[in-house]
Parts: C-alpha cells; structure tokens; sequence
C-alpha cells in the first residue's frame, strides 16, 4: 500500500504573523516556518500504519517554494520513506483550485491508495482542498475524521460535526482528512534526522508531472487590497482592590453589554 | 434584469435552518436575487422554504438528499440547481458540510473559490469578498478573474438581511453523477443540548476560561459567568490540553474563531495562538492574576486579580441589578 500524505509548511501560530502589505503573499522572512501541526498528525498515523503493516510506503507531497525543503525533510526525519516537492514558479499565490489541480497531478504522477491530509491548515484555514482532490481525482473522500480504520480495501472513519456523528466508509483509493483529535506526532530521533538525509527527495516543477495545468485558462481567485488592522489598544487596566467585579458590571451596564 | 445569486442553505439534523442562514441571504440580498438551494429537506420541506422566504430567498429549490451517500448528492444537486438559475455568483456557508461541497462543484464546473468571507459586496468590475486572515490581524478582499464566483461566508459575521419573500418553492430534479463517493454506515444525532447556553461559533457573547482556572470542576466558574451574561462558553488551547473541557470548547488559532460584541478572558494568559481566534471581539475583559500576562495588551477592561473573587462579585452585581 502507498500513502501519500499532504505536508504544507505554515508560519508558527505560536509567533506573530505578517502577510507582506505589496504582494499580500505571506511574509517568510518575519516568522519562523513551521511543519504545520496538523499535517504532522496525518504523517504520524502515515507512519505508524507503515509500522504495523510491511509494505506500506508512505510518501509525503507538498506544493511549496524551494526554501520549504526544511520542513518537508522533517516529514522524511519523522518516518516517511520519500517526498516530493512541487516547486515553480508560476505557483506562487495559487488559489484553491490551482492548488488543487496541482496536487491531483502530483498524486496521478506519484500513485496512491490512500491520500491523508489535516482537515485544515492553520494559515490559510479554508479546509476545502481534500474535497476538491476527490472531485479532480474521482475518488471517494472521507474529511475530518476524529477516528480512523484501513485495510488493504477500504478506510472507514467517524465524522463528527456538532451534533451529527457520521460512520463513513470508503473503497481505496481514497482521500481522508484528519482532525485535531488525532494523537500528536513523535519528535524526529537523531536515528531518524540522520536517515532522513539518504532519503529520496525530489523536486518537480508542474512540467515535470506531465500534466496539462494552464493558469490563466480557468478562472483564478486573486487577491485586490490588503491592509494591515491597526493593534488593538489597551483600553482600562485595574488591580482589583475588593471592589473590581462591582466596577466590571458598571462597565458591562454602561456599555450595554448586559 | 437582477442577477440570480444562488444560495446553498445548511439545515439542522431536526428540520431547522442553520443558524448562518439568515447572513447568507443578506449577503446574496446585496448581490442580486436570492435563490436558495434546500438539500434533503424530506418531511421539513414546507418550514423550511417558508423559513428560507422569510430570510429573503425569492425562490426555493428543494431536492431530495441521499442518507446513504456522502457529499455527492449535495454537489450533484447544486450543479444542478447552477445550470437551472445561471447565478452571478453561489454562496454558501463556510460550514463543514457546505465548504466541500462548494469546492467539488467549482472544481467540477471550472468556476473559482473565495473562501471564507466576512463580507460580499459589489463594485462596477464585479463581486469582491473581504476576508480576516491570520486571525484578523489582515484584512483582504478578493475576486476572481472572471466567470462567476463560488464564495463561502464565515458563519455569524454578516450583518445584512434579505427582506421576507412571497413562499415559491419548487423541486429540483437531480441527475446524480456516480462519481465514488463514501458510504454512509450510520448516523447518530446527539440530543439538543438541554441548556439554552448559546453556541460559540457565531455568538455574541463569550466567556473564556484559561489554565488560571485550576482544574475541571472549578471551571464551574466560567459556565456560571456565561449563565449571567447569556453568553457562550469557550477556553483556552491551555485549559483544552488540561483536560477541564473538550476541545469543541476551544477558542483559537487551531480552535473556533469568535467575533463577538463582547469577549471575557478569565485566567487566560493571551498567547498568540489563543488572541488569532477572539482578537477581532468588539470589546474584551479581561481577569489574570498575572498583571504581565499579554491579554491585558488588547483588553478594554482589564483586572488584575483572583477570578474566584472578582468573578463571584461581577455575577452577584449582576443579579442584584438584573432584579
């Protein structure tokens, strides 16, 4: 079995943040780059899967510029057995669904049973390109799962949204997404950073993967203004003296929060 | 001739419309006509198309649903319903049903994505969508570059209302696609929650707990808060990992994010990852015994102090003025 997991590197949330004000694209140089977090749960149940069951290859994919190359190793560090970097140019600011038509090349190009992302990144957050992989690719797409079961046959999983808890079940191959429910990821070993440098890493440009993706031909969405919101103010700051939770509800009254 | 705006509703498991509904329709309102798109209404039929009128929607598709069958029928549905109407521009909820669906329809069709909008308007080259990124630190819009847009609303943000509209409701036939879709084993719908506490993705009002809280049974204290204000509760990725709630609570970066008018922190130290997810609330208060701690940079109202003093005399205040 051969799965491919979607890796995307994101600027840590535990940092400050900063989209560059003229291109609107994110500011890389102002934050520090991170695997983002959800990605590495999918690589850890990825990786411990291949663990429990020999002849399991899991490959992680990304679609990135070149100085991701970092991140996507640590994917190879953690236990991934190679990975395959999208990198062009005439990428940069892709969409959604350019993003998607990309991936789905890359995933034809690569071959897969099972593709495994995180539900949703934490820097874009749209949560929509696993469902559009199953559109492009035509295979069934189980999203957001808390709980996960695979064979060599099928994948089912539990869904729960809200209230409603569905059971979903799916023929390989297929597409899953994973939420945050799944259990975190292992640090790399030095064992593991070490192999991880022996590891096959490539580089394709979408010429590479063979596959007919004209940008200009679909309809894009693009970016038309950004602005930066001001900081938020301070606004009154007491110690409380006995007598604090009395003024706070003359603050809710007078500004008729209550 | 008014463009058609067609408009995807979400419903509830019993047969009401979802809560983003009435923003959605404001927002097509200020677009063109609404035309709204009722998937899998079954017996709820009739409410909810005089629910939908009443919001604005001019007319009502309605087509059948498959409980066996994930997504497809939904997606097969609004390709439909789009080839029928030929709308300006499709909106739909950003929730977790309606955003995928959204996304295998403009992949399928050929049509572009604005995600995740807070707010839709229209200008002489077309309709932009404003977004909050980075938890609202930056303000974006978008557009596409031609054909119509697919667009997805942040559930709660949109102020506008469509006005009520005569009931005109009519079926949507469907041909499915057959593309491979997962099966449905079983669908289980949790009671409604017998509290009236109002839910946190869209609320008003919020009330937060932190790992200043202590442990799971003192955070009594931020449901008891809530319970005065009418307000919904969340927490902290901090008090999440504690264990003191589950992580449905969590207000963040990688949790919920909250706009609402008023937003009160109690034992939350403000860590970037939790400001991304309420930063954008009108006003804040907030309560930390650490008079360092970063929530007090972006509070309205901040307290140092003990929440299990401050807080019991800010719910005993409010009562005595509430009588």
């Amino acid at each position: 079995m051969r799965i491919v997991v979607l890796v995307k590197e994101a600027p840590d949330t535990y940092g400050e943040r900063f989209l560059d004000l003229e291109t609107g694209l994110a500011d890389r140089n102002k934050s520090d780059r991170v695997l983002d977090e959800i990605v590495e749960r999918a690589l850890e149940y990825a990786i411990s899967y291949a663990e429990k069951h020999e002849g399991t290859e899991v490959v992680a994919l990304s679609m990135a510029t070149e100085d991701a190359t970092a991140s996507v190793r640590k994917a190879l560090a953690m236990g991934a057995d190679r990975a395959v970097l999208i990198s062009d140019g005439a990428l940069v600011g892709a969409d959604v669904t350019l993003t998607a038509e990309v991936l789905a090349a890359a995933l034809t190009h690569i071959g897969y049973d099972l593709v495994i992302a995180g539900d949703q990144s934490t820097d874009g957050a749209g949560g929509v390109v696993p469902a559009a992989l199953s559109e492009l690719l035509d295979i069934p797409q189980i999203t957001k799962l808390t709980t996960i079961e695979l064979d060599d046959k099928a994948v089912s999983g539990t869904r729960v949204i809200d209230r409603v808890t569905l059971k979903l079940r799916a023929e390989l191959p297929a597409i899953v997404s994973v939420t945050e429910r799944f259990p975190d990821a292992r640090f790399p070993n030095f064992k593991g950073i070490m192999a991880a440098k022996k590891k096959p890493f490539e580089v394709l440009s979408v010429a590479d993967l063979g596959a007919d993706i004209d940008v200009l031909a679909k309809p894009r969405a693009i970016m038309t203004e950004i602005s930066a919101k001001p900081p938020r103010a301070a606004g009154v700051k007491i110690v409380d003296e006995g007598d604090a939770g009395n003024q706070l509800a003359e603050f809710l009254k007078k500004n008729q929060l209550v | 001739m008014t463009d058609n705006i067609l408009v995807l509703l979400d419903s509830t498991p019993d047969g009401q419309l979802s809560k983003s509904v009435p923003g959605l329709l404001g927002a097509a309102t200020g677009l063109g006509n609404p035309i709204a798109l009722i998937v899998g209404a079954g017996e709820h039929a009739d409410a909810l198309s005089a629910a939908a009128a009443a919001a604005g929607a001019t007319k009502v598709l309605l087509a059948d649903g498959d409980n066996t069958i994930y997504s497809t029928p939904t997606v097969d549905a609004l390709q439909a319903a789009a080839a029928l109407v030929q709308p300006a521009a499709v909106l739909a909820a950003h929730s977790d049903q309606s955003k995928e669906v959204v996304a295998r329809f403009a992949v399928r069709t050929g049509a572009a994505v604005n995600y995740d909008a807070i707010d839709v308007t229209r200008d002489a080259k077309g309709i932009i969508a404003s977004h909050s990124a980075y938890g609202g630190a930056f303000v974006v819009t978008s557009a596409v570059t031609f054909a119509a847009p697919v667009i997805t609303v942040r559930q709660g943000v949109v102020e506008a209302r469509g006005t009520a509209q005569p009931v005109v409701a009519e079926k949507l036939a469907v041909t499915p696609s057959g593309r491979k879709s997962a099966a449905i084993e079983s669908i289980d719908v949790a009671d409604a929650p017998t509290s009236l506490r109002p839910e946190l993705r869209g609320a008003t009002k919020v009330v937060s707990g932190g790992r200043g809280l202590g442990t799971a049974e003192k955070f009594v204290l931020v449901e008891q808060l809530a319970d005065a204000l009418g307000a919904a509760v969340g927490a902290s990725r901090a008090a999440v990992d504690a264990g003191f709630v589950p992580q449905t609570f969590q207000v963040g970066q990688t949790g919920v994010q909250v706009s609402p008018q008023l937003y009160v922190a109690l034992g939350i130290s403000g860590a970037i990852q939790h400001k991304a997810g309420m930063q954008t609330a009108k006003t804040i208060i907030a309560i930390n015994k650490d008079e360092t701690a970063p929530i007090f940079e972006i509070a309205d109202f901040g307290v140092v102090g003990d929440v299990f003093t401050v807080v019991p005399q800010l719910i005993a205040a409010l009562e005595a003025s509430g009588k």
